[in-house]
């Protein structure tokens, strides 16, 4: 075939004898050469192709001659005729050029040098799926900065227009976009922040239009700012807990995610505490603290210990249940007018504002426990499905090369520590891979079943000490009651916090012991067992206490000798609270010291103390149940704990850094007490536990005592807004009906509170309706799961494809370039490489 | 309403605002520090666009980068050049990038374009080597080095052809978790 072919022949000539010679690095340059001469003809239309094609192939023809005079000729000839049969068509530097032109044009191997038009092209396609509210395939590979990478790809003038064109394309396809959807596709696009302001202004122009006709119209302005004014105090608010970001950042550099991912958690729980107080605040706190009612005053010794025990003149106020009056305020009347009883002033006038303190207790707390449940099922569903991982973990070397370094670290030697975590590890894997056995570990089924046995019997008698030790304290207390308030009777009221407190310190590190004991042989298995055995420890310990203050206290009062027993159960949770954070400051304080000298004393080993990330947040969370149970009968208990998570945090930090300044060993790392320092925090799963833990044990329970007081539990009859009420419910019931008769246009009302709120039907339904929702999306995981296992499949049989046509290629090329070679067809079967 | 700054034009902002993962705070805060890393070079005023880039050497003296063992190859991976010098737009979107609400598809692509340490768009053998003793601070011997290698392109190479293309790089990111909370700088 006769053609001009004009190429400078003399370098592509020592790359081809090079590559001919079986050299790795000429063969990649000689790639490199054919890709960019291959982009130089760009979007190969099958004519260049063709042409291409056959320049190579005489190209490869004239090295392979000359070659030959090079060498002894026709032996080589031979030789490697015979070599193309035996050895496998599909080693690299046997390839043809025509192969290498071929896979270098391949849609998986042009990653890069896609110039702009094809990456617009790709977000024109993702935009117009978006737009039909498809799910994007993911099957585009994009890379950005198109124009500067090594091959300089200029654009000429076609080019230039298709761009264009495409370009506006996109506008077109993200101006018909809503905003929220314009916005978060312009994120996500991996162009530049040039290209993308670009686009925007192209986009978004229609949107200037809009504004200035919305602004003719003065009321909207006038609502835009006092909006505006209003967001911006809450976001003030908000803001200022960005104070916090500062300290986050200096621990997340220094100790890494996993050490981080305690005290977001304590930021969140914050957060909630923070929403929980306003509300009660609000709705709650400042009406009564307004008018407050007429108390007898009584005289009590003010000592300091009030502030522990919740006792004396703290019991008669604010932050407990038996303050609050169950009558009616009315605005217009003077406090002193206030009768416990009734109203002041006539209610015929429509004017005052009326504002109903049992009501609005009862619906106060309902509003926010419903709102908390709320907010804590999202977050947790969206946790669960940042972390949920639908493929199996086979094989995690390439993972862990490439997403365990954690970027957020940046002190020195924190940088040293993880290098050498990740080390480690690496080495593990590497050992495990060479497929070396596990050292034997002394992991029989007798150690297993004594360490369960000694925990959970341990749980046991924890919990049974606890309800004995209750009962005796409330006969001493009887006891007590008949004689005179003395210092020694009040501080014996700390008693059991204190005994429930130690025992919450203690018991954890008999299960570390445990486990240590054990030795797990997966560490992840090993952190489960332990946060099980804390959380049954604990979710005991509650459950005692819950039945000794609703079951029994609650029940009989007058035998426990109890003017008012929500006040005193308060004051028991307040107690509780209080003492549990007693004990944990003492713990991080002098545990820490203690241990040092031990390990250093006996063990011999200078090993830093452990911060123990499951242990420590189960605590946080122990303390957050305390709250929500409390919250009913204590209204202002979430500001103490408010405070206690501002001291935590600050404590917990200084702690850590403190600590850190402790000598540096090479061999110790930030371990967690599991035996197992090789497992990297798994930060993502982490969080999901945490936040799940939270919302099933935690805030579940605390609804579910909390449901089961207001609903069965009769009100003591001397104090607090529902004293003479059956049951603390009635309340609604009581005003529902008022309504009716007073209001019958809003009836209506009374029917849907009949409905919701008595009806146990519609709570059933609820339940209902919300595990069909979870089923569904179960089975949709399930089915996704089955597509991306066939996906998988597929992708490997076109591997295989791939090969196959490799080898063909080979073949055929082999074929014509020997055509008088004697031997049979070589094999077209691929050999794996 | 909020303080009069003069460094940006208001729509300058909200262009900001809509294309990386900053609030008009954040992205007032980034140009503090941008202007803190060179005073002389970086003006105050961005009103009327100034093409001003930053060398590579004065990025990588930022606290945030100064001990990761990738930070070359991160800074250059966002500069239009090549070679690192950052123009402020460079700046904002590697930080926005790296920031906790970008997304994984995000993520991935710039994780991709980092690791790939001789820039042909693959991951070939010499990148990951690269990486792991960039990650091992050299602790590995060479033959552990070459071995761990040869077992992560076995696992992670889809396609068969012993290296690791984006498509196999961001299948291997789906299967770990951990990559958002890891690939993550505070800035």
């Amino acid at each position: 075939m006769a053609y001009s072919v004009d190429f400078n022949l003399s370098p592509i000539m020592e790359l081809e004898l090079e590559s001919l010679r079986g050299d790795d690095t000429a063969q990649d340059s000689m790639c490199q050469l054919i890709r960019v001469t291959g982009t130089g003809l760009e979007s190969g239309s099958p004519k260049t192709l063709e042409m291409d094609v056959l320049t190579t192939e005489s190209r490869d023809r004239l090295a392979s001659q000359m070659s030959d005079v090079r060498e002894r000729a026709d032996e080589r000839r031979l030789q490697r005729s015979e070599e193309s049969m035996q050895t496998n068509l599909l080693v690299r530097n046997r390839w043809s050029a025509a192969t290498l032109r071929v896979l270098s044009s391949m849609p998986s191997r042009s990653v890069g040098q896609q110039s702009r038009l094809e990456i617009i092209s790709q977000c024109n396609i993702r935009s117009t799926q978006l737009r039909r509210y498809h799910r994007q395939t993911k099957d585009v590979s994009l890379s950005s900065r198109p124009s500067i990478r090594g091959y300089g790809i200029e654009a000429d003038s076609e080019d230039v227009c298709e761009e264009e064109t495409k370009r506006q394309e996109l506008v077109n396809n993200l101006q018909s976009l809503s905003a929220g959807d314009r916005v978060r596709m312009l994120r996500a696009m991996p162009l530049s922040l040039a290209e993308k302001t670009k686009l925007r202004k192209l986009a978004f122009s229609d949107k200037v239009g809009q504004s200035i006709l919305s602004s003719q119209v003065p009321c909207c302005s006038l609502l835009k700012r006092t909006l505006y004014h209003i967001l911006f105090g809450c976001l003030f608010i908000l803001s200022s807990l960005q104070l916090w970001q500062v300290a986050l950042k200096r621990l997340g550099g220094r100790f890494g995610t996993g050490v981080l991912s305690y005290f977001l958690f304590i930021r969140t729980l914050l957060l909630f505490n923070v929403f929980l107080f306003l509300i009660n605040g609000l709705f709650l706190v400042l009406p009564q603290a307004i008018h407050p009612p007429l108390h007898t005053p009584s005289s009590h010794r003010v000592t300091g210990l009030e502030l522990f025990t919740g006792t004396g003149y703290l019991s008669n106020s604010l932050m407990f249940y038996g303050y609050y009056t169950n009558s009616t305020i009315n605005t217009s009347c003077r406090p002193a007018e206030a009768t416990t009883g009734t109203g002041c002033g006539t209610t015929s006038d429509p004017h005052m504002m009326a504002y109903n303190i049992p009501l609005a207790y009862f619906f106060t707390i309902g509003i926010t426990f419903f709102i908390t449940g709320i907010v804590l099922v999202y977050s947790m569903s969206k946790s669960f499905g940042r972390s949920f991982r639908v493929f199996k973990s086979q094989g995690n070397l390439a993972i862990k090369i490439f997403c365990s370094w954690d970027f957020k670290v940046s002190k020195k030697m924190s940088v040293r520590l993880q290098s050498e975590n990740i080390t480690t590890q690496l080495k593990e894997l590497l050992s495990e891979v060479k497929g070396g056995e596990e050292k034997g570990r002394l992991s029989g089924m007798a150690v297993h079943l004594l360490a369960w046995s000694i925990s959970l019997g341990s749980t046991f008698f924890c919990a049974l000490g606890i309800h004995c030790f209750a009962k005796d304290m409330h006969l001493r207390r009887l006891e007590d009651a008949e004689g005179e308030v003395s210092l020694v009777h009040e501080a014996r009221l700390l008693a059991l916090p204190g005994v429930v407190s130690c025992g919450n310190l203690l018991l954890p590190g008999l299960f570390n012991l445990m486990s240590w004991m054990e030795n797990f042989n997966s560490p992840i298995v090993c952190l489960y067992v332990s946060i099980f055995r804390n959380l049954l420890l604990k979710v005991s310990i509650l459950g005692v206490l819950c039945y000794h203050w609703l079951g029994k206290i609650a029940a009989e009062p007058e035998q426990h000798g109890l003017q008012c027993w929500e006040s005193f159960v308060g004051q028991e949770l307040y107690r509780f609270l209080l003492v549990d954070f007693i004990f944990t400051v003492l713990n991080t304080v002098f545990g820490e010291f203690i241990w040092k000298l031990f390990a250093q004393g006996v063990l011999r080993r200078r090993r830093k103390p452990v911060f123990d990330i499951a242990r420590n947040v189960l605590e946080l969370i122990y303390g957050q149940t305390l709250t929500w149970l409390g919250v009913l009968f204590t209204p202002l208990l979430p500001a103490v704990q408010i405070l206690k998570l501002l001291l935590l945090f600050h404590m917990k930090k200084s702690s850590l850094l403190v600590n850190s300044l402790v000598a540096f060993l090479p061999q110790s790392s930030l371990l967690v007490n599991c035996q197992a320092p090789r497992k990297p925090w798994r930060a993502s799963q982490m969080s999901t536990l945490f936040i799940s833990l939270l919302c099933f044990p935690s805030f579940l329970g605390a609804t579910v005592s909390v449901t089961y007081t207001i609903w069965t539990i009769k009100p003591s009859s001397g104090c607090g807004p529902f004293r003479n009420l059956p049951f603390m419910f009635h309340s609604g019931k009581q005003w529902a009906q008022e309504l009716k008769s007073t209001n019958p246009k809003l009836a209506w009302l009374n029917w849907v509170h009949s409905c919701l709120v008595e009806n146990p039907l519609f709570l059933f339904l609820m339940g209902g309706v919300f595990l069909m929702v979870i089923y569904i999306h179960t089975q949709i995981v399930d089915g996704q799961r089955k597509i991306i296992s066939l996906l998988q499949e597929q992708m490997e049989n076109e591997g295989k494809d791939k090969k196959f046509l490799i080898t063909r290629l080979q073949a055929i090329h082999e074929e014509r370039q020997y055509p008088l070679s004697p031997s049979s067809r070589p094999q077209p079967q691929g050999s794996e490489v | 309403m909020g303080n009069k700054q003069t460094i940006f034009t208001d729509e300058q902002l909200d262009a900001y605002q809509d294309c990386t993962f900053f609030t008009r705070k954040e992205i007032l805060r980034l140009h503090g520090r941008y202007h803190e890393l060179a005073p002389h070079l970086v003006p105050m005023d961005y009103t009327n666009e100034p093409d001003v880039t930053i060398p590579l050497a004065l990025i990588v003296s930022m606290p945030e980068l100064n001990e990761n063992p990738f930070r070359n190859r991160i800074v250059e991976s966002f500069s239009e050049d090549g070679a690192g010098n950052l123009s402020f737009n460079d700046f904002v979107d590697m930080f926005s990038v790296l920031s906790e609400t970008a997304p994984r598809e995000l993520k991935a692509i710039y994780a991709f374009k980092i690791y790939d340490f001789n820039v042909d768009n693959f991951l070939c053998k010499e990148d990951l080597e690269k990486t792991l003793n960039k990650l091992t601070r050299e602790e590995l011997s060479p033959e552990e080095v070459t071995l761990v290698c040869e077992k992560a392109i076995e696992e992670a190479d889809l396609d068969g052809d012993s290296k690791l293309s984006f498509a196999d790089f961001e299948n291997m990111i789906t299967r770990a978790p951990d990559f958002l909370s890891t690939f993550h700088i505070r800035i």
